[in-house]
């Protein structure tokens, strides 16, 4: 049974032709009506009696290449400490999720603190706790006091770990219980079924979760701005300031949009790749 | 019958509605009054924001020595006692003056004002006059370092002994300007939401030293933080440094309120006032 030589039947090209046919169909309506949507909105925006001044003090090119050297600046800041957070929260995350999934009694005190500290953490607001690290805890005035940066990247980590604990514990939660059987039947210790067979699938199925932590994290070590360092959009404040115009904080959201998208690229495309596994396509 | 369908389409239908009601709606700015004519700025004829009164802005919390334990409306500072003279320079009455409290940003935003004008030591710059209304000056300022007894800047005279300091001063601030642009330490400068959390940095060690304005200077080492001194007054660099009342740009009201102001300092309010609630700037050496 060779297809060589193989022309399709006079039905399968009619299909084929009929599949052409709406492909392009449907392209030429989408393509209509995003046009449609679009010229609808520029209208209305453009067509406001504000916009002269709203254009005028938001979208200023002069203003905008004037304030990107700083922002920039500002910006390498942000990448720096979102790289070190997002290691150092994972990292904690995964620890406290193992911990508050120990077995046995005599693990309770441990239980219970890995699960007090998450209910605090996740609880209080971000600020706070960057207040608390980056200028009470100064305040004590001890000998060998790490920089300020150091300070907010832990009030970071510790308040972003406590959200990935609970991913990770879900993660792990939802391996099945058979699974767990298996593997010790087969004799494996508690330890290495954790490590060879559990986590390996938990961290598979919670990652897009995980990543969707890391984005928001991205926007939130900004704040460690408040404690004196100069991020991308304390830099934008600054040179707003200085021409009353709001062109630098525009241009410091292109700029985290533009970093954001390689990270939601990625987890896109894990999401995608793990209902494909899940669906054996 | 509230299917989920039903409510679906209410919904829709109320959020077109919704979006229909924000159709452009004509600016009703009356016309520009023809400020300059003394007569034009009266109570009855100044297009206020509200008829008959006088609505002013700062910010909330309004600092000493400029306001008084953040009550604008007690006249007690000396912004709040500018701006009471100011609105009785116009003809209007303590009792028709309205504070309101707006936030820097919303202050300089594009959008209607919540206020005829703000009051909060806004600085005025040329760049800045692209987007906002400024009145004439009503106070010349200058920028000074404070810092703690035990700092290694305390007692240094020269801009050349603060190169290699940690400076912070407060964002949005002509104060972090002086620090870039007049004594340009090596490190980056620091910089906070408010004084509050600079004069905190500076309590810790944090800081070697903070720019402020001089009365605040003085009010910081007097009042607040007995433990830090003046340093000394960072030098004027090009035109000298003044506050302004700031008002929406093209406001009908800015040559109103710039000619009460102008009143007010031939007439020697604006230097009684000074006397009487800032401190004298005796004592704060010149940075060289």
């Amino acid at each position: 049974m060779t297809t060589l030589g193989h022309t399709p039947s006079a039905v399968q090209r009619q299909r084929a032709a009929y599949r052409r046919r709406q492909t392009i169909q449907s392209v030429l309506v989408a393509a209509s009506s995003t046009a449609a949507l679009g010229t609808l909105l520029v209208v209305a925006v453009t067509g406001a009696p504000g916009w002269e001044r709203v254009r005028a003090s938001f979208l200023d090119p002069a203003i905008a290449r004037d304030a990107l050297p700083t922002v920039l600046t500002g910006l390498w800041l942000n990448v720096r400490l979102l790289v070190c957070c997002a290691a150092g929260a994972l990292l904690l995350g995964l620890l406290i999720a193992v911990l508050r999934t120990l077995r046995g009694p005599v693990f309770f005190p441990v239980r219970a603190l890995a699960a007090g500290y998450t209910y605090t953490f996740r609880g209080l607001p971000l600020i706070i706790v960057l207040y608390v690290l980056t200028l009470g805890v100064p305040g004590l005035r001890l000998q060998g006091m790490p920089s300020v940066l150091v300070l907010g990247g832990a009030a970071l980590v510790l308040t972003y770990g406590g959200y990935l604990a609970e991913v990770f514990r879900a993660g792990i939660e939802s391996v099945h219980p058979s699974q767990l059987a298996a593997a010790r039947s087969l004799g494996l210790t508690h330890r290495q079924t954790m490590r060879h067979v559990v986590l390996p699938q938990a961290v598979r199925r919670v990652a897009p979760p995980l990543l969707n932590d890391v984005v928001a994290l991205q926007k939130d070590v900004g704040l460690v701005s408040l404690a004196g360092p100069i991020d991308a959009v304390r830099a934008a404040q600054i040179a707003t300031a200085e021409t009353f115009n709001y062109t630098p904080y525009i241009l410091a959201g292109v700029l985290f949009v533009l970093l954001a998208i390689p990270l939601i690229a990625v987890t896109d495309w894990v999401t995608l790749r793990a209902a494909r596994r899940q669906s054996g396509g | 019958m509230l299917t989920p369908r039903t409510v679906v389409l209410t919904c829709a239908g109320v959020l077109l509605a919704a979006v229909a009601g924000c159709a452009p709606q004509d600016d009703a700015t009356p016309a520009p009054a023809a400020s300059g004519s003394a007569a034009a700025c009266t109570k009855d004829t100044l297009p206020t924001r509200t008829p008959g009164r006088l609505t002013i802005a700062t910010d909330e919390p309004a600092y000493e020595p400029w306001f008084r334990e953040n009550k604008p409306d007690s006249g007690e500072g000396f912004e709040a006692a500018v701006a009471y003279a100011v609105a009785e320079q116009l003809g209007f009455a303590r009792g028709d003056v309205t504070w309101t409290r707006v936030k820097f940003d919303s202050a300089i935003a594009p959008g209607p004002k919540e206020f005829d004008f703000d009051i909060n030591q806004f600085s005025i710059t040329e760049e800045r006059k692209q987007a906002v209304d400024f009145s004439a000056p009503y106070y010349f300022v200058r920028q000074t370092v404070i810092a703690l007894k035990t700092s290694k800047i305390a007692g240094k005279t020269s801009l050349a002994d603060l190169r290699n300091a940690k400076l912070g001063a407060q964002v949005g601030t002509t104060s972090y300007q002086a620090i870039t642009d007049v004594i340009k330490p090596t490190g980056q400068p620091q910089v906070y939401n408010s004084n509050d959390d600079a004069k905190k940095a500076l309590q810790n060690g944090q800081l070697d030293g903070l720019v402020v304005d001089l009365p605040t200077a003085f009010y910081i080492t007097g009042a607040e933080i007995p433990e830090a001194v003046i340093v000394g007054q960072v030098p004027q660099v090009g035109t000298p440094e003044t506050f302004g009342l700031l008002l929406d740009k093209g406001s009908p009201l800015t040559g109103c309120v710039s000619q009460a102001v102008g009143a007010l300092e031939r007439a020697g309010t604006l230097k009684a006032l000074e006397q009487r609630w800032l401190a004298q700037v005796a004592g704060a050496p010149e940075l060289t």
